[in-house]
């Protein structure tokens, strides 16, 4: 389906950096990257595209050694020179330095111990600060920081916080610069300010890795793109041959890489609930906002409205950081930021569910996308997983029924082909299959009316996610409303009768089982980012969208 | 602490099977009884392995001092002399579990010790009334610091080492800095007294023959009727053999205690008091729904809030359990020295924290059982009492309980890491 002539064109200006041949990394029961190849040439910007999923993390922790040497297949060549890192360091000490999504900075140092943590400047283990003011402020300097190197992290905003780590990376004297998600999290004005610092960069010679989503953002600075899908290289396409040339492919085209997958999955067949009250709405939300947790002023969730139907299977379709997650644990019990306003109701009543406890009353359940974290009691077992978010309802003035209850897990243990040898296992000798049906099994026996599954099939293969998607239409079979949340659109196209799409914290689009295509979902998930900055933009001079048609 | 999930090849998805449906399968059971009772000792491997050491040190210093330590005189005064660290222990572990430590358990002993001999010597009050106040004394100053801890939100740590000060303080503003004494006659029985003789002459104590016997018929009936329940339930059981022998055990085992302790004077009241926690506590935490969810919130405190554990309030109800038995031991401390005094409880709450690791507890929280407190509590128990008797110092014991201390946290610590790998 690719066109040959936009396959990676030779490299005008300079040799390759990096090369990345035949990459292939396995975890237990699942493959994340399968012979996947990247080339980077000197001194350019390359983005690296794909799904959630798609692998793209996964192979700069191969790129950076957070995966050593030896736990995976392929062989790297930076500068000609094969690599082996066994760690981090390793690949710094080479000039490969990766800032994560995730900002690796101690908030209540200054930027300047920040910035050379773990490199102090030091004479016999007593740091000289003298030397170490000044090349910091040197550092920030460079990065376009007005900030005093003796300033708190804590004190400054998340986009000059990532500006930090851009300084910190030019302390180690870097070569390959690797950005994942590096606008995820910033604002517009952060964002066009760290995408002129990156090209700037590219000047000074400096070749950059970037992994976004934002396709606006990928053709405003990228050079070339690589795009991955399911683990695999899927092509190398070249965005322009000079910086300053405007882009030659269009995001519809980058879509089209990303998603022009065939279909490999199968669905089982839906079977249509037919009770009495088929097709009465289960939970309706209206207007629901929260903000941020600490960011009070940051609109998480941004007056969303939606209702599901007893035996509909409801998607919600977003990119990470749309705030879905973030609605549904919201939703549930008020577990995530703070509230703003908006109301539910659960078969026509309206109810608070500001409390767990009070959700769970109401027919609400929820299944978190991190199980390890959010989902179980790893050290204990299955039987008591399964039990614990419907012990009342097992037990007998404050006693538990512990025959009823391993009946109960033995029942679900079967039932949901849970693989141990006994319910007395420990859930972290379960693989991510198994522990997921565990966590299903937990809320499944709460009987809720209403079940929020957020990413059921994430990090589970492929035949485990077949029984999942069995037990969901059961359940809707059965008259459960189910809000299917996923980042994989093959999933909610095979899945669900409707589709939301979120993005930046709001609902944009509803698109039927009929009229969805995955372009028109990724569309709606992207697109509402360009319409955002444009917006925005209008009062800003020189917004980023200048190829705005 | 560690964890290594997916680790085990064992139960990993077992291949990408084609659409099978959820149908039911064999469910790859059938486990055998070895296996059963493998999983139940490797779960358990502190605890068993602890019990195992109780027995060697019990074994090593019943030769090393020619018999003395289990003469029946010598087992009642373990019993006693050890009676209110393992209290202690039991509220410790249940702390625990729940992710957190309470320093002030000692400090709080010695006060409640200090109000319950000012309410008696001072005031005169009846020993009985007096209890029950001293007992609500400790549920306020648990509820006090659960209060901060629960629903403020300060570190336990933090909480309890100012409640290990302030309680410390209060002792002695309440002594003026001296002891009191002495205690009426009832009080002084709950430490130091015996059940009753009663019936003809025999060569035993009649009362603690019958208690034997009662427990005996308990623990048979009990599990006799789990079996019933389990196979009526089709789960899996020990195969017959093993589960007589099983209650053949216990019963010597009960049978060889009840015969010690009645050819001397009996039961000791405070070790009925004991047997009363350690099963209350025991079921509570096994059985009960409070209990299931204190182990919800210190194995993983975000997952048991998402299922709809009141935190804060299981939380709070821990410090005053553990406020409620720390009075209990500072009553019963007091009782034994028939005094209370300024200096009580000093390092109690080290004593119990080490007893409550000893017996399997994990700094991370979520592990341990009530049981396994009151073994390790008997582990220190045993080595204070045996290095007493064979005449080593109290330099050296503590050197040894230390050294004993970090072997058996360092041995649970190596062998997970070896079932991990």
């Amino acid at each position: 389906m690719t066109a040959p002539a936009e396959q990676s064109a030779p490299a005008p200006s300079g040799g390759t950096v990096l090369e990345m041949r035949g990459i292939t990394k396995t975890f237990p029961g699942v493959t994340a990257l399968s012979d996947v190849n990247l080339t980077v040439r000197a001194g350019e910007i390359h983005a690296v595209c794909g799904e959630n999923g798609a692998g793209k993390s996964t192979l700069v922790k191969v790129l950076s050694g957070v995966h050593p040497h030896g736990s995976y297949e392929g062989e790297i060549l930076f500068g000609g020179e094969p690599c082996a890192f066994k760690d981090i360091r390793a690949s710094e000490q080479r000039g490969i330095v990766i800032i994560h999504q995730e900002l690796a900075l101690v908030p209540y140092l200054s930027l300047a111990e920040n910035i050379f943590l773990g490199n102090e400047h030091a004479h016999r283990g007593v740091i000289s600060w003298g030397e170490t003011m000044r090349r910091a402020d040197a550092l920030l300097k460079r990065v376009g920081l007005p900030d005093k190197p003796q300033t708190r992290i804590a004190d400054i905003g998340v986009g000059k916080q990532q500006l930090v780590e851009i300084a910190k990376a030019l302390s180690k004297e870097v070569k390959l610069l690797i950005l994942d998600e590096p606008t995820a999290a910033l604002n517009d004005e952060d964002s066009r300010k760290l995408l002129e610092l990156i090209q700037e960069l590219r000047g000074q010679g400096i070749a950059c890795i970037v992994i976004s989503h934002k396709l606006n953002e990928i053709r405003q600075i990228a050079d070339s793109v690589t795009i991955l899908r399911d683990g695999r290289t899927i092509e190398t396409l070249t965005v322009r041959e000079q910086p300053d040339d405007e882009p030659e492919i269009s995001e519809d085209r980058i879509i089209r890489g990303m998603v022009g997958r065939d279909l490999d999955q199968r669905f089982p067949p839906r079977t249509p609930y037919t009770g009495e009250n088929a097709g009465q709405v289960a939970m309706a939300v209206s207007g629901w906002t929260v903000r941020h947790p600490i960011d009070h002023q940051r609109k998480v969730v941004d007056d969303v409205s939606l209702e599901v139907r007893r035996g509909e299977i409801l998607g919600i379709a977003g990119l990470m950081g749309a705030g879905r997650t973030e609605l549904a644990m919201s939703l549930f019990g008020r577990s995530y930021g703070v509230y703003e306003g908006g109301t539910v109701s659960v078969g026509g009543r309206d109810v608070l569910t500001r409390t767990v406890p009070e959700a769970i009353a109401h027919g609400i359940a929820y299944v978190t996308e991190d199980r390890k974290t959010y989902g179980l009691n790893l050290i204990d077992d299955i039987n008591r997983n399964i039990s614990l978010a419907s012990l009342s309802g097992l037990a007998r003035r404050g006693v538990v029924d512990e025959h009823e209850e391993r009946r109960v897990a033995e029942r679900y243990r079967k039932s949901m082909n849970i693989k141990a040898p006994t319910v007395h296992e420990q859930v972290q000798r379960l693989s991510g299959g198994n522990q997921q049906k565990v966590v299903l099994s937990k809320w499944i026996h709460a009987e809720p009316d209403v079940l929020i599954l957020d990413e059921p099939t994430r990090g589970i293969d492929v035949g485990a996610k077949y029984e999942i998607y069995t037990v969901i239409d059961k359940l809707a079979a059965d008259g459960k409303a189910v809000v299917f949340i996923s980042s994989e659109l093959p999933e909610l196209l095979g899945m669900c009768d409707r589709i939301y799409t979120m993005s930046a914290g709001r609902l944009t689009g509803e698109v039927t089982r009929e009229d969805a295509t995955q372009e028109l979902l990724m569309r709606h998930m992207t697109e509402s980012l360009d319409t955002s900055t444009t917006t925005k933009s209008a009062t800003t001079p020189a917004g980023g969208t200048s190829d705005k048609s | 602490m560690t964890t290594t999930p997916t680790d085990t090849s064992a139960h990993s998805e077992g291949g990408a099977q084609p659409p099978a449906g959820s149908g039911p399968g064999s469910g790859s059971g059938g486990a055998s009884a070895g296996t059963l009772l493998l999983d139940a000792v490797r779960n358990n491997m502190r605890q068993y392995g602890m019990l195992v050491a109780l027995a060697l040190i019990v074994v090593l210093f019943q030769i090393w001092t020619d018999g003395s330590l289990l003469l029946p005189n010598n087992v009642s005064n373990i019993v006693q002399q050890n009676s209110y660290i393992l209290i202690l222990a039991m509220g410790m572990m249940i702390v625990i579990i729940a992710g957190h430590i309470d320093l002030s358990v000692g400090s709080l002993a010695a006060f409640v010790g200090a109000a319950a001999a000012v309410m008696m010597v001072k005031h005169d009050m009846p020993w009985v009334a007096a209890l029950v106040v001293s007992l609500l004394i400790g549920a306020a100053a648990g509820a006090w610091q659960g209060f901060w801890i629960a629903y403020v939100g300060i570190p336990s740590f933090i909480v309890t080492l100012a409640g290990m000060l302030l309680f410390r303080g209060g002792t002695q503003i309440l002594l003026e800095g001296q002891s009191i004494a002495p205690f009426p006659r009832g009080f002084q029985e709950i430490a130091q007294g015996f059940i009753p003789e009663m019936g003809p002459y025999t060569q035993y104590h009649n009362p603690t023959l019958l208690i034997g016997l009662v427990v005996i018929a308990f623990v048979l009936v009990q599990e006799w009727r789990d079996r019933r329940r389990q196979l009526a339930y089709e789960l899996e059981v020990l195969p017959f053999n093993l589960w007589v022998l099983k209650c053949t055990a216990i019963v010597a085992a009960v049978v060889a205690f009840t015969l010690t302790l009645a050819s001397y004077h009996g039961v000791p009241v405070v070790l009925l008091i004991m047997c009363g926690l350690l099963i209350g506590l025991g079921f509570v935490m096994r059985n009960a729904v409070v209990g299931r969810h204190v182990y919800a919130l210190g194995g993983n405190k975000a997952a048991a809030k998402l299922s709809g554990v009141k935190d804060k309030r299981v939380t709070f109800l821990v410090f005053v359990n553990m406020g409620l038995l720390a009075a209990l031991a500072g009553c019963v401390y007091a009782a034994r020295l028939n005094a209370g005094t300024p200096q009580a409880g000093i390092n109690f709450e080290l004593e119990a924290i080490a007893a409550a690791f000893i017996g399997g507890a994990s700094m991370s929280g979520g592990v341990g059982t009530v049981l396994g407190a009151v073994i390790g509590g008997l582990v220190l128990g045993v080595l204070n009492n045996g290095m007493s008797l064979v005449g080593i110092g109290t330099d050296y014991q503590q050197v040894i309980k230390g050294l004993v201390l970090l072997a058996a946290v360092g041995f649970d610590v190596w062998n997970k890491r070896r079932v991990g790998s």
